[in-house]
């Protein structure tokens, strides 16, 4: 009897801890969630409802019509269509992620894996450069391309090149068995195969995570458009999004919308990538 | 075809050391030149090797080099965007302006000092709830993937619609969710109250909703610092009956005291970089400017607001010299931790 209770009283403790930890985070998760929660619910609600205290945060009915009027009203007035903006983030992001991981991996093979004098001072000089923080030279930036203001490619060129990308892409290429390569060598492949054809391939978990922050960082780039774009055809997203809940007077339930909108790129691709995702949050922070 | 072997003396496992210790053993590549003097695949690799790195150096020296520099010099001169006059020298004037001219240095000591008080609250608060968050979650339980990823969403939210839900959040009228939530829970005691307006609650406000906002980010990293504690550790912890308390703090913190240090000085790092949330609340959103301005704010109105490029720019360098401060501080912590 004495040894079915000391074994069993641990059990009943633990099946009691794992309750209370649920319990823990629910409720904080369930704080943690509000913000959200109120995102999407206010963006379904007409919008004198929306700021309706605890009385009105569930909704007595919901509808679409709030996103109806973000995708299609928007052109009623000067400031476009909502898919305009869209596609303008998209298309920043797009080059600034596929353009980056090319020129960043590459740079980074060439002074990991190659041979030559001189490639330890540039990768000095690309360890000095990570330091400067993109806020420091955002003013002179905005000054010396003043010229080009409210273009697209003056959004995405800037941050094509990414000193923090070559050192991720630096750290995993050093980690790959040189074997490899010499393989590659006697069966005649020069630099420029053995990286396209056997290293890229092999290095898909550092080419996801490096992505994934670029886009991230890049979706919701703010600083630069504020300066560089002030004309509405060229206007990405985010910017778009402070104009729009600027306005006056403001329709809540459409901003709200708005919102949604705007961070549903990233959520679907969250969902999707969510283990690499958090992996490459991880890694890359720990390795910094 | 020894020649394109790296580093022939050099033990083979070296290379193939986990990513973590890699950039500490740079050290045995570098010798490979020294190994079979002129050969062509040698002088082939130099080509290429330059070919490969030139596009992103080029981009990087183009977009943060020059332009770093040019804030430097930009910082000497008494410049405006759009005036007819031509840039005068300046010397260090922008910088003695900065912090003794009365009406320049006001709003720029309190921007400084702004940012030194959401670092000072911000660091430890999110730092610590962030390893509150961690440790909940690094348990083998049902579902707590959906847990983790529920506490990371709002990492992906960009900052400008993070500022538009707390506006609502916070909003002054009695409608605010906030101020109806106290209503009800202080049986009508509590009535309007402006959060975001009023300058002893500003900075409060911001602090809050950038937490919310990045405490997600700071918690993956610290689970993954804690996934590396080995499991023997807390069984024989646990064998010689230490308490849970104790066990935090012989086995868990000793275990993530790198990656912990790490994330402090991430945070306040990136704590100084505000300013998207600071911009968007006070052009709109009600936000108290004198009280929330920071920094990288006092720059881009200067720049952009008064077209004053050279005070702007002297702005930044200050910026950037304590952003680095901040860096080197960071790296000297965290490196000889990881030697280990």
């Amino acid at each position: 009897m004495a040894t079915t209770t000391t074994t069993r009283a641990p059990r009943r403790r633990l099946r009691l801890r794992r309750i209370g930890d649920y319990a823990v985070l629910s409720v904080l998760a369930f704080a943690f969630v509000l913000p959200v929660l109120y995102l999407l619910l206010g963006s379904l609600k007409p919008s004198d409802e929306v700021l309706n205290g605890l009385s009105g945060f569930l909704p007595t009915h919901l509808s679409f019509d709030n996103y109806a009027h973000v995708l299609d009203a928007l052109n009623s007035d000067s400031t476009g269509y909502f898919w305009r903006f869209m596609g303008i983030s998209l298309l920043v992001a797009f080059v600034v992620v596929t353009g980056g991981l090319f020129v960043n991996s590459m740079a980074a093979y060439g002074m990991s894996r190659l041979k030559w004098r001189g490639r330890e001072a540039v990768f000095t000089l690309v360890l000095l450069l990570m330091l400067v923080p993109f806020e420091s030279v955002a003013v002179p930036l905005f000054y010396m391309f003043n010229e080009q203001r409210n273009t697209v490619y003056v959004q995405a060129i800037p941050f094509v090149a990414n000193a923090f990308s070559i050192y991720q892409f630096h750290t995993f290429f050093r980690s790959i068995p040189p074997s490899i390569e010499e393989a590659a060598r006697l069966d005649g492949a020069g630099p420029w195969r053995t990286f396209f054809a056997i290293i890229v391939p092999m290095s898909k978990p550092v080419f996801a995570s490096v992505a994934i922050l670029t886009f991230l960082t890049q979706w919701g780039a703010f600083l630069w458009p504020v300066l560089m774009v002030s004309d509405p055809s060229v206007r990405p997203l985010p910017l778009e999004m402070s104009v729009f809940q600027g306005q006056q007077p403001p329709d809540w339930g459409q901003i709200l919308a708005f919102g949604v909108l705007l961070v549903l790129p990233v959520l679907i691709v969250f969902s999707f990538f969510q283990r690499w995702f958090v992996q490459g949050v991880a890694s890359s922070a720990v390795k910094g | 075809m020894e020649p394109v072997d790296p580093a022939p003396a050099a033990p083979p496992d070296r290379e193939q050391s986990p990513p973590m210790t890699a950039v500490k053993t740079a050290r045995p590549t570098r010798s490979g030149p020294r190994s079979g003097p002129g050969n062509r695949p040698r002088n082939r690799d130099r080509l290429h090797g330059l070919l490969m790195s030139a596009p992103a150096v080029a981009g990087l020296v183009a977009f943060v080099g020059i332009p770093f520099g040019y804030a430097v010099v930009l910082s000497f001169y008494n410049v405006r965007l759009g005036s007819p006059m031509a840039p005068s020298f300046f010397g260090l004037e922008q910088y003695r302006r900065l912090f003794t001219d009365p009406d320049l240095s006001g709003p720029f000591l309190r921007a400084l000092l702004n940012n030194l008080t959401f670092a000072v609250v911000v660091v430890p608060l999110q730092t610590g709830l962030a390893l509150a968050l961690a440790i909940l979650l690094n348990r083998k339980l049902k579902a707590i993937g959906l847990f983790r990823s529920l506490f990371f969403m709002p990492v992906v939210f960009p900052m400008t619609l993070v500022a538009v839900i707390w506006r609502l959040i916070l909003a002054r009228s009695d409608q605010g969710l906030l101020n109806s939530a106290l209503h009800a829970v202080s049986f009508g005691n509590w009535g309007a109250f402006d959060w975001l307006g009023d300058s002893a609650t500003a900075m409060a406000s911001v602090i809050v909703l950038s937490v919310w906002q990045g405490v997600g980010f700071q918690m993956v990293i610290l689970l993954a610092g804690l996934q590396q504690i080995p499991g023997e550790l807390y069984e024989a912890a646990e064998l010689d009956r230490a308490t849970p308390w104790q066990r935090f703090r012989h086995v868990t913190l000793p275990g993530i005291r790198g990656t912990l240090v790490f994330v402090a000085m991430l945070t306040s790092v990136l704590s100084f970089r505000v300013f998207d949330q600071v911009y968007v609340l006070i052009h709109g959103g009600g936000l108290d400017e004198d009280a929330t301005r920071t920094v990288m704010y006092q720059a881009v109105t200067t720049a952009f607001d008064q077209n004053n490029i050279g005070q702007a720019s002297a702005i930044t360098v200050v910026f950037f010299l304590i952003v680095v401060a901040l860096t080197l501080i960071q790296r000297r912590v965290v490196r000889p931790d990881n030697e280990d």
